[in-house]
């Protein structure tokens, strides 16, 4: 991130007695895509309504382009916003819609008809420009709302799950899309998605969101590689997350028993010392099948059960009460419920989330 | 089962025949040629609608009807309308509770009563025996339907759409006249045409208020039952049930293309 665009400063919402943002510090910068990510009611719609504008924060300040933007009103805001039910004007054909804000910007009769037609043919809606929203289906009419977004060419673009609705081909087909308005035209993006695989392929960095608060913020690899709580580290994808004693640090690595007389190795150098409780997140795809090399942990157990997943298997071991989930690859040998199975990951595969 | 099904089909009928009976009565007697208002009809004829139209009265009263209804109906509409604006998201405050009770009361309060303390004031601005009096009187009785018309609509309009407006840089103003407003058309009609109505069929208010020279169709009717019980009034009474139809239709034909209208 270079020098900071929009700045949440200690910003607090509180709604009666219930806090639903509690004192967000987020710097965003000029051209930054971040997304949000969290639980549903972790109050990711709030933070965009105060950034929009439609909301008041309880305490704090926003900044937007350095200026305070508390008591400036949403239509001086010039920011887009897709809303997570798409908002269109039901009494305006798609044409009218995407219009509006070109209309209220006095662009002339000519310009707005031409930068319809290309927002329009942007979203491959050309033929419906006719069409009232209400004779569109969901996918159609968040693909006008994003038009709608984006035709005045706000600085700030702020979407609240803009492609819930999709399928997942037109999904990916717009995720693309997004990213590549987002780099040609400069867009700085705030984005609310409830879909993993979709924060970590767009964004720039993903804030994570928990009870009004950032969990983690960073790059999509260091939110996934190196989550800071066992929350990120099971809410981004799927984790096996054991807990365990630290038992000795020596050599560069630590000692950390996971029960049952089993120990696992990990890298130390994360603060750890003796007689520590930490938790540990092994991602089921850096789990191999067969026993690893020296230095490497290898646990054994029974094939509880195999998820076909096209792509891969996923195969579930009970490893003594601990369960283990293994992505495995299709073109190993065959798997069978009921198996002995030896797993192994490097201690550099395995990440202290601290417990 | 089978008697309770039979009761129903019953019940029914009669409801039916009770509400419509009257009107069959009085309606073909609108046709009469003979001079008194009962059966059996000597033969058929239009003369009655011919006085309607002819005699001074009649026609006099017709016209008042029209010019206070209309008066009534934008006055009522925007008032209402204005008054739903106010009223709308604001569900949770005793302030709004009371406000919205005060915008009600005239539905529940008795004519009479009402009628006694307009004509006390009117005096007092010289507004008794004007149309502008009898326009704000059948106004202060019209309101009601429109804020609950209007009110109903608004409160189906998703603010986010609102919102959207705003923030595609939509100034208030323009949020209103754009967005709110053209979505809350058909609860506005429906409000407007209920306002007309009201101040057509409204009698007590207008015995209070209105003089000679205000005289309006239903007021008309009312003194000349009693004064000369002539086959105009079945005429009249005709008149009045095929305008109300007429209003009722058009609503109906309203709301339809309101709700899809073709893209402008
Ligand atoms: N106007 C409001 N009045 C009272 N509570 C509200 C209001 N708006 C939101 N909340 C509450 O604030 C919390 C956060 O809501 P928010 O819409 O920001 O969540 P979200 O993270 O966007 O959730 P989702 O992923 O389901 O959209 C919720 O518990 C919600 O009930
Ligand atoms: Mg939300």
């Amino acid at each position: 991130m270079n020098e900071s665009f929009i700045r949440f400063d200690k910003v607090s919402k509180a709604f009666g007695t219930l806090t639903v943002v509690d004192g967000l510090d987020l710097d965003i910068g000029k051209g930054e895509f971040v997304s949000m990510l969290g639980p549903s009611g972790s109050g990711k719609t709030t933070i965009l309504m105060m950034l929009a504008g439609f909301e008041n924060p309880t305490s704090g300040t926003i900044r937007v382009g350095g200026r305070q933007v508390d008591g400036l009103p949403p239509h001086r805001r010039n920011m887009g916003v897709v809303f997570q039910n798409y908002a269109l004007f039901p009494h305006m054909s798609v044409a009218e819609n995407i219009g509006f804000p070109l209309k209220m910007r006095r662009v002339s009769r000519a310009e707005t008809g031409e930068r319809v037609k290309r927002a329009l043919d942007m979203v491959q809606l050309g033929h419906l420009a006719e069409r009232r929203p209400a004779q569109l289906s969901g996918g159609q009419q968040q693909r006008v709302a994003l038009a709608r977004a984006l035709v005045f060419e706000p600085e700030v673009v702020l979407m609240d799950e803009p492609l819930g609705a999709l399928d997942k081909k037109l999904r990916e087909q717009m995720q693309l899309d997004i990213r590549e308005l987002h780099r040609r035209l400069g867009l700085t993006i705030v984005f609310v998605t409830h879909d993993q695989t979709e924060a970590l392929t767009m964004s720039d960095r993903i804030a994570v969101f928990n009870h009004g608060k950032i969990e983690q913020i960073g790059e999509p690899a260091a939110i996934y590689d190196r989550p800071a709580t066992r929350f990120v580290a099971e809410f981004i994808g799927e984790t096996n997350f054991l807990t365990g004693t630290v038992t000795g640090v020596g050599g560069g690595h630590a000692t950390v028993d996971i029960g049952n007389g089993r120990s696992v190795a990990v890298l130390a150098g994360q603060g750890l010392a003796a007689g520590a409780t930490v938790g540990l997140s092994v991602r089921p795809e850096r789990v191999r099948i067969g026993a690893g090399p020296a230095r490497s942990n290898t646990v054994s157990g029974t094939v509880e059960d195999v998820v076909y997943h096209g792509d891969h298997l996923q195969v579930v071991l009970d490893a003594d009460g601990q369960t283990l989930l293994v992505k495995a690859d299709r073109a190993g040998s065959p798997v069978a419920i009921g198996d002995r199975l030896d797993v192994s990951f490097a201690p550099d595969e395995c990440w202290v989330v601290g417990s | 089962m089978k008697a309770l099904q039979l009761s129903k089909v019953v019940f029914g009928a009669a409801a039916v025949f009770f509400l419509l009976a009257p009107l069959a009565a009085i309606l073909p007697l609108a046709f009469t040629d003979s001079v008194f208002l009962n059966y059996p009809m000597p033969g058929y004829s239009t003369r009655w609608f011919s006085e309607l139209v002819s005699a001074e009265v009649w026609r006099r009263s017709i016209v008042n009807s029209l010019i206070i209804g209309s008066g009534t109906t934008l006055l009522a509409t925007a008032l209402g309308t204005l008054g739903a604006l106010g009223l709308r998201g604001r569900t949770s405050s005793y302030l709004f509770a009371f406000v919205r009770t005060a915008f009600l009361i005239p539905m529940v309060v008795p004519a009479v009563v009402l009628g006694v303390g307009m004509q006390l004031m009117f005096a007092r601005y010289n507004l008794t025996n004007t149309y502008l009096g009898v326009i704000i009187a059948h106004t202060v009785i019209a309101v009601p339907f429109v804020v609950i018309n209007v009110l109903a609509v608004l409160q189906s309009i998703d603010p986010r759409l609102e919102q959207a407006a705003a923030s595609l840089g939509a100034a208030p103003h323009t949020v209103l006249a754009r967005v709110t407003l053209p979505l809350a058309l058909p609860g506005i009609v429906s409000g407007a045409v209920f306002a007309f109505a009201t101040s057509l069929d409204e009698v007590v208010l207008t015995l209070f208020v209105a003089g000679p020279n205000q005289r309006t169709l239903a007021r008309q009717m009312f003194s000349s039952i009693r004064e000369n019980i002539s086959p105009a009034i079945a005429a009249a009474a005709f008149v009045f049930i095929v305008g109300t139809i007429l209003i009722a239709l058009a609503l109906n034909l309203s709301r339809k293309s309101l709700g899809r209208r073709p893209a402008a």
